[in-house]
């Protein structure tokens, strides 16, 4: 990682954090396909594992007073923005003390005590929303950022190229995340997508970046500074990661290989991991020593066992709750 | 007191409402200089200028979609759809993301936004230019939906809905923007939920909503020489429906015709129908009726699509056989 080498340890409490970060969500996710093969969560989920290099490398680069748009495969956006284990659970598993009261599971989760403005389960369906969110900063002259996650397979949609349009002709403060994981559900991407993704937002004369999703210093600090200068009134800025989902659409989605080969997964698996490869680094580098690094896996997998017990415990929603919330005093 | 246009009306309250609250502001096709092309809007941009009075590329679910994420993040954004028609274009931004993003986030997010668009046939504009599709919009939780049915309506319901911390859907009827009515110079309010009884009666409650309301009126007219006592009723709401006015001016008058501009299948006068069927039913002495446009696309001939519509004269028709004792064939 050529990244890192440059940097040494005087950002060593910034590159063990984002360790931390990417671990949590691997671990989160182990743990959520866990519940759902055992039959102990209702629905059904889409797991991030494989791309924590993105949501991490972004949302270390952003505060809690910037926002972000989240997909249906959104739990890893969650963690990254800083959400918690109990709450996340919780709201898995359609219990009262969700981050939604769970109103909305997996596929709609918020916290917008962090600035998420939550996942969403249509695809492309957030794009409006982050642009917005954009529109609000500058009209009201605050100084925080929006990014907008979203997978390759929306941009196929329609709307993408709309408020594309619009953020470049008003030069909002919003950065469109693609995060390009190969596959549209079960399609491949290149047989979804024409030409080139980057090509599109340059079309609209954003400035547009192709890095490496598996590398999160190389996503860190390409997404500071893309914020810092949509800080400037610089944007919008369009960024495609190059990533892999582990998992298949979904966690039912198992037999998987009349459209992705065994080898190619396992390729990504041991040759491209952003958590091996970070974790190599920070030995290497003398960030950490072994011993620390299981200790920090070792706390956080106790923390997400806990955070499972906890929300299986967890009370549901009384009935009386069903019918709040659909209007806002 | 002072009589002014619904265009005009309308155009107070947003300059009102613009002016008591920074956060506010409207997004849209042709809403700065050309002020729309039904002119409502006009003088806003002098005043708000172009960071409050956005022009937008053509791109109704983009634009709606940016309303929303700005309503989530603390604006209260004022949307211009052009025509009522083009609410499919903006279907998934509307009702999937606006209506239900404060119920799936368990109430912790809000999207305080105003949807202004129109409704109304026979302007001669043909199919995607004349629809009234309120009861799409009503059909979703988590939207409201108001219907003015004069300017003093269009103006304290406008405000109303910019104050209110929901997204709120307004259709205008756009054959009435040029109509007077009184309304007064001070400021008011129009609380939402709170229908108006526009002229009491015994004999029969005609309930009409937006235009239909003055067709109500003018067919109780052509009643009155009749001898038939007919009570006007206008919602003014019909997400929240004040459902206790009309239900207690049914128990009173023991009929009731419905009348709406949407189609009349599945529309707003079988929803309202079948509710006074359900709680006044040992009241009434006769089916409440539906009165709404007829199941076919508009059509442009002004031949055709005058009969896609009620009329004073269909609606006073129907009447007097509903006091008569005899049954209609609605279709």
């Amino acid at each position: 990682m050529a990244t890192t080498s440059k940097k040494g340890k005087t950002n060593s409490e910034a590159y063990l954090r984002m360790y931390r970060q990417m671990v949590r969500i691997r671990t989160f996710e182990d743990n959520a396909n866990q519940l759902y093969l055992s039959a102990k969560m209702p629905g059904l989920t889409h797991m991030y594992s494989g791309e924590e290099a993105v949501a991490v490398g972004i949302c270390e680069a952003l505060t809690d007073s910037d926002r972000i748009t989240s997909t249906h495969r959104g739990h890893g956006h969650c963690v990254a923005k800083g959400a918690n284990f109990r709450a996340m659970f919780c709201e898995l598993l359609g219990k009262e003390e969700g981050y939604c009261r769970g109103k909305g599971g997996s596929m709609h989760i918020a916290d917008q005590s962090h600035g998420n403005l939550g996942a969403n389960a249509i695809v492309g369906g957030s794009m409006g929303i982050a642009t917005g969110s954009a529109l609000r900063a500058k009209m009201m002259g605050h100084d925080d950022v929006t990014v907008c996650f979203f997978g390759d397979g929306a941009t196929a949609q329609g709307l993408m190229y709309e408020v594309m349009n619009m953020a470049a002709l008003w030069s909002l403060p919003v950065i469109y995340a693609c995060e390009n994981n190969g596959y549209s559900e079960y399609t491949k991407t290149e047989e979804i997508a024409a030409g080139s993704i980057t090509a599109r937002a340059e079309a609209f004369g954003i400035e547009a970046f192709k890095v490496d999703g598996q590398d999160v210093l190389a996503v860190n600090d390409l997404t500071q500074k893309l914020v810092a200068r949509c800080r400037k009134g610089e944007g919008p800025f369009f960024m495609e990661l190059d990533t892999y989902r582990y998992h298949g659409h979904h966690v039912g989605d198992i037999n998987r290989e009349y459209y992705r080969s065994k080898a190619e997964e396992k390729d990504w698996k041991e040759n491209r991991d952003p958590i091996s490869r970070f974790r190599a680094m920070l030995v290497s580098e003398g960030i950490a020593a072994e011993d620390e690094i299981e200790a920090i896996n070792a706390e956080i997998a106790r923390d997400a066992e806990d955070a499972v017990a906890y929300a299986l415990e967890a009370h549901y929603p009384d009935g009386s709750e069903v019918d709040m919330h659909v209007y806002a005093d | 007191m002072r009589e002014i246009t619904l265009s005009q009306a309308v155009n107070e309250a947003l300059a009102e409402e613009m002016r008591r609250d920074p956060t506010t502001f409207i997004i849209g096709e042709d809403v700065a200089e050309a002020g729309t092309p039904f002119k409502v809007l006009s003088g806003l941009v002098e005043e708000f200028g172009t960071a409050r009075v956005i022009d937008t590329p053509i791109a109704e679910p983009g634009f709606m979609g940016i309303a929303v994420g700005a309503a989530m993040t603390g604006a209260r954004p004022i949307v211009d759809l052009m025509f009522g028609d083009f609410i499919f274009l903006i279907m998934d931004q509307l009702c999937n993301q606006a209506a239900k993003t404060h119920y799936m986030s368990g109430g912790k997010l809000t999207v305080p936004l105003v949807l202004r668009t129109n409704l109304g046939a026979t302007r001669r504009s043909a199919a995607q230019h004349s629809q009234s599709l309120q009861a799409l919009v009503a059909h979703i939780p988590g939207l409201k939906v108001a219907m003015p049915s004069s300017a003093y309506e269009a103006k304290g319901l406008m405000k109303t809905a910019i104050r209110d911390n929901n997204p709120v859907v307004i259709f205008e009827d756009k054959l009435m923007y040029q109509d007077k009515a009184p309304v007064p110079e001070e400021e008011y309010l129009i609380p939402f939920g709170q229908a108006n009884v526009k002229r009491e009666g015994r004999d029969i409650t005609l309930i009409g909503t937006s235009s239909m309301v003055q067709v109500a009126e003018k067919a109780a007219e052509l009643l009155k020489a009749d001898g038939i006592d007919a009570e006007v009723i206008d919602p003014r709401t019909i997400v929240p429906l004040d459902e206790a006015t009309l239900l207690a001016s049914v128990r009173k008058t023991s009929r009731a015709i419905v009348i709406d501009e949407g189609h009349q299948s599945y529309g707003v006068t079988a929803e309202i129908a079948s509710r006074l069927n359900e709680k006044a039913f040992y009241h009434l002495d006769a089916p409440v009726l539906r009165m709404g446009a007829m199941d076919v696309p508009v059509p442009f001939s002004p031949a055709l699509e005058d009969l896609t519509v009620p009329t004073p004269e269909r609606v006073a028709a129907n009447a007097r056989k509903l006091c008569a004792g005899e049954m209609i064939d609605a279709a």
